[in-house]
This record gives structure tokens, sequence and C-alpha cells, in this order.
């Protein structure tokens, strides 16, 4: 489905951002892509869609080699790639519908889509997705006036109005609170189920990642350092990773639950007062 | 070295006894300046005449009052186009100056080497031209009359637009741009989609905060002779009528609030 091989990413600094990456996602299958910050995470996705030029190796979606594509095959080819992002990115002053119809662009005419005349196949759509999210009734707010969980629902929609076939997903939950992660981070991956989606999600949430994902990839300095199973993220793995750390409390944690501790809190702290 | 070890104690201070020094000496020097320039200045000053200054204006001023009212009906005319040439010149150099703000800001020119240094060319040699000089170029180049003064305010204002247009292209933020990318629009789309939204507000603001600048100065264009109620100004200045110069100053008032308004109202309407 989505292959990499020998990837490479030189910044004209000098700095190595990616070194061979070879990577491989199959269909359906959500991955978590992990690592410390600058360990290239952010590169990796970017030059699966050429937002950032790699400088050497080859990206294959499917049928199709992405790094060999003329300006114009490459618009086409976006269009199959999703993107979510980590501060949301959304258009802040054009409207929650306008932002998601967006996701049309590669599609639609310059002049239709100048004209917010997107063709009625793509606005049912559009407010299928939104309803889908949980923003029906936010259709017609500005994008900034809704709140970062909102936000990221309509990124998310966004994304999923282009038909892809694989999100690329950058820290979705890096600007959001731990409940409205959780959230975001299991739409994502229901959403992924329901579509026969792959994903590829960078996140620096260890513990998030394992609850929601069927495979871990992690990077540092730009190399692949380890891949398999979210149960396979052990001290050593970790330490591997991210460096020397007490990793014990990290790895033990995620035995004990599933998405009911902050419930669990809430409870306790509520007990005192009825 | 504003800290300072002792045996048993670090000292603080906000600067160094020698910084201290050097800006005291510095605040002095700005005096001295000061006091010298005023010398300059009125070496040449006869001070009777200042002296009389006050009776001077008193006396001007009773000539100027009252303003002709009647004078009005001759105005209505040279003050429309006065608008006319402010709007229009303005409309004219928004139209110029938005292409050259995209080819200026280094984050959507299509060469950082060649283009944008021309583009910044362009800006620079607008702005460092009054538009009362440029209409003076161009009552001498296409004659007298509004169009000289619309071209005039127009060329000064490209410069004006432009440049703040490319700061504000500048800022945009790129995670937005990236976004609309991303879902494989094209160039023409990613203007229209993920930065024009975010220039838009900046965009309303420079348009109207130059429309209201070239209202006030296509007042004064008639005084080369390029247009407007200048021409009116400057026809009653020579014959000493007082009275309707006052008058013309109380329409450029007026004029000059009402657009002040409009433009304030228009900047509130698209933060």
């Amino acid at each position: 489905m989505l292959r990499i091989e020998g990837l490479t990413k030189r910044y004209r600094t000098g700095d190595l951002a990616l070194d061979k990456v070879d990577l491989e996602v199959p269909g359906g299958q959500v991955m978590a892509l992990i690592g410390p910050s600058g360990a290239g995470k952010s590169t990796l996705i970017r030059c699966v869609n050429r937002l950032v030029e790699p400088s050497a190796g080859r990206v294959r979606l499917g049928d199709t080699e992405i790094t060999g594509l003329s300006r114009r095959e490459l618009r086409r080819a976006r269009r199959r790639m999703g993107m979510i992002f980590q501060e949301f990115a959304l258009v802040e002053r054009l409207t929650v519908m306008e932002n998601v119809l967006s996701g049309q662009l590669g599609h639609v005419g310059f002049w239709r889509s100048y004209l917010r005349r997107f063709p009625q196949p793509a606005v049912d759509a559009a407010y299928q997705t939104l309803e889908r999210v949980g923003l029906a009734d936010q259709i017609d707010k500005r994008a900034d006036a809704l709140s970062g969980g909102q936000r990221q629902r309509v990124g998310i929609a966004r994304a999923l109005l282009q038909q892809p076939e694989i999100l690329l997903v950058d820290e979705p939950t890096a600007s959001l609170d731990p409940k409205t992660s959780r959230q975001i981070m299991r739409l994502i991956c229901e959403l992924c189920a329901e579509r026969h989606l792959a994903a590829v999600i960078n996140i620096h949430d260890v513990q998030l990642a394992q609850l929601f994902v069927q495979r871990v990839v992690g990077l540092r300095a730009g190399q692949v350092v380890f891949d398999g199973p979210p149960s396979g993220l052990n001290p050593e793995v970790l330490t591997r990773i991210y460096g020397e750390e007490d990793w014990t409390t990290a790895a033990t944690r995620r035995k004990g639950t599933d998405g009911g501790d902050d419930d669990a809190l809430d409870e306790e702290r509520m007990a005192g007062i009825v | 070295m504003p800290i300072e070890r002792r045996a048993n104690e670090i000292l603080w201070r906000r600067q160094s006894p020698v910084a201290q020094a050097a800006r005291f000496a510095g605040w002095l020097a700005l005096a001295a300046l000061t006091v010298f320039t005023f010398e300059v200045m009125t070496r040449n000053t006869i001070w009777a005449f200042f002296l009389d200054a006050p009776r001077q204006a008193a006396d001007l001023l009773g000539r100027m009052v009252p303003p002709r009212w009647s004078y009005i009906d001759q105005l209505w005319w040279p003050l429309w186009e006065t608008l006319n040439i402010a709007s229009i010149g303005t409309l004219l150099a928004i139209g110029m100056a938005l292409p050259v703000a995209f080819l200026a800001a280094r984050n959507t020119t299509p060469s950082v080497a060649f283009v944008r240094p021309l583009a910044l060319f362009v800006i620079v040699s607008s702005r460092s031209i009054n538009s009362l000089i440029w209409a003076l170029l161009l009552v001498s180049i296409i004659g007298p009359g509004a169009l000289a003064g619309i071209i005039a305010i127009s060329l000064r204002s490209i410069g004006f637009i432009a440049k703040l247009m490319y700061e504000a292209i500048e800022e945009i933020d790129a995670n937005q741009v990236e976004a609309i990318t991303a879902t494989g629009a094209s160039g023409g789309q990613v203007l229209v989609y993920g930065i024009w939204p975010q220039i838009l507000p900046a965009f309303a603001g420079v348009c109207v905060f130059r429309w209201d600048i070239n209202i006030r100065e296509s007042t004064v264009l008639g005084l080369v002779g390029a247009g407007g109620i200048g021409l009116n100004l400057q026809a009653s200045l020579n014959v000493l009528a007082w009275p309707q110069v006052t008058l013309i100053f109380l329409v450029i008032l007026a004029s000059v609030i009402a657009s002040e308004w409009i433009s304030a109202r228009v900047r509130h309407a698209f933060i």
C-alpha cells in the first residue's frame, strides 16, 4: 500500500533528518510513529506527500511512485493522501463548511472553488462527514470560533473529504487536553477501521499510541530503531528510541487501564460532594 | 559588568559606572545639539516680525471669517472630482500593487534572486516620490486635469499598498497553506483558500487607509494643476479671496472626517 524505500532527507542546513528509511504500511493498518523531537517524524510524513522534497529514496502509494511525479501528477496523487495537523491548520477565517469542502479542492476547478460552487455530491459528503465527527450543528461557524477538539474534528473531516486511501497524521493530539486527545485518537482509529484506511500517526505520547494502534515504529535520528506491536515497547526498546530514562512506570502502566481512568478519577473526586 | 564581586557580597547594578557615564554624556550631547540647532534655525529670524505674528494672524483670521457660504455652489463639482481622483487612483493602485506584493513577499515570490529585488525596486521607487511631485511630472507629460491626478495618486499608492501587503503575506501561517496544498489544490486554489483569507483583514485595512490618505492628498493636487478642489484653493489664494479659502478648508475638513469614519468602519468590519 504505502512503501518507503531508502528515504533520505538532508536539509539545506546540512541536518540529516532521515537516513535511508525503509517502511511498509499495508492497507487498513494504523501505525504510530514515535520518537524524540527532531527524530524526523514530521519530515517522514511530509516526504510522503512531498510537502518536503526527499533527497533520495522512493515512496510508492499503491502503484504510483510519488517521488517520480511531475507537479501536476503530484497534485493528483495528493488527493489520495489525507493529512491531519498538530495545530489543526484550519483556515481560521473560513467557515467549518468551507474548511471541510477544501478537502475537495483537488477534484474541483479553480473558478468553481473560487465561487464556492462545489458539486452536490461533495456537499452531501461534507454534511455526512461533519455529522459523523459530531459537528453537524457547527457548520456555519467560523473555524476560529471552535474549541481545540472541535477544530481537530474539522481537520479530520477535511482529510476524509478527499476520499483518501491513507491518512498522514502529524501529532494530532499535541495541542489538546488528555481527554480530548483520547477522543480524537479513538475517532481517527474508528474512522480508519470503518473506511479501511491506512494511517501513519506521528505521536509523542507513547501511552496514547499503545492504547489505539496496531503497530509502532520508533524513529531515532532519522533511522528506524523499532518496528513491532505496541506490546513490544519494553524499557529496553524505549531506551533505544528515546535514550536513557527510568521507563518502569511507563511500561507497567498500560497493563492497567483502557479509557476508564478519567471517569474513575472523576468518580473519586465527586464522591464527597453529593 | 553590572555584577561586581567584593569580599563578602555581590553587588548588582543595572549598568557599570562606565556605561552610566557614557549615558550621561550622550544626554548632555543631545541637549547641546538642541541648543545649537535652535541657534542656527533662528539666525535669520527677524524678531520684529515674530513678535508681530499674533497681530498678523488675528488680522488674517479676521479677513477669513465669515466664510463665503454662497461659494459652495462652485465647489460641488471640484469636490466630486477630488473624491474621484482619490478613489479611482486607489483602485488602480490596488490592482497594480497586489501582484507586486505577491512577487515581493519572500514566501510567494517565484524567484528570490531576480523577481523579488525587481518588485522591491518598484515599491521603493513609487514610495520615494511624493504624490505632489508625481502630479507635477504628470501634468507636464499628459497635461493638466484629473487624469494626471489619478495617475499621480495611483503611482504613489502602489508602493505603499504593496509594501504593507507583502509584509502581511510574509507573516501568514504556513501551516494553513501547507494544509491546503496537501489536499492536492492547484497554485491558484492555494492562493484563494490558504493565503487570501489570512491577508484579507490586512488588505481591507491597508486599502481604506490609503484611500483615506489619498482623499487628503488629492485636495492639494490642484495646486500643480492636477484637478480637484485644489484648483479652486489656488485660484482663491491668488486673488486673496480669504472667505473662499476658509470655505474650502471647511469642505476639505468635512470630507477628511467622513473618509476617516468610513475607513474605521471598514477596518472594523473585516477583523
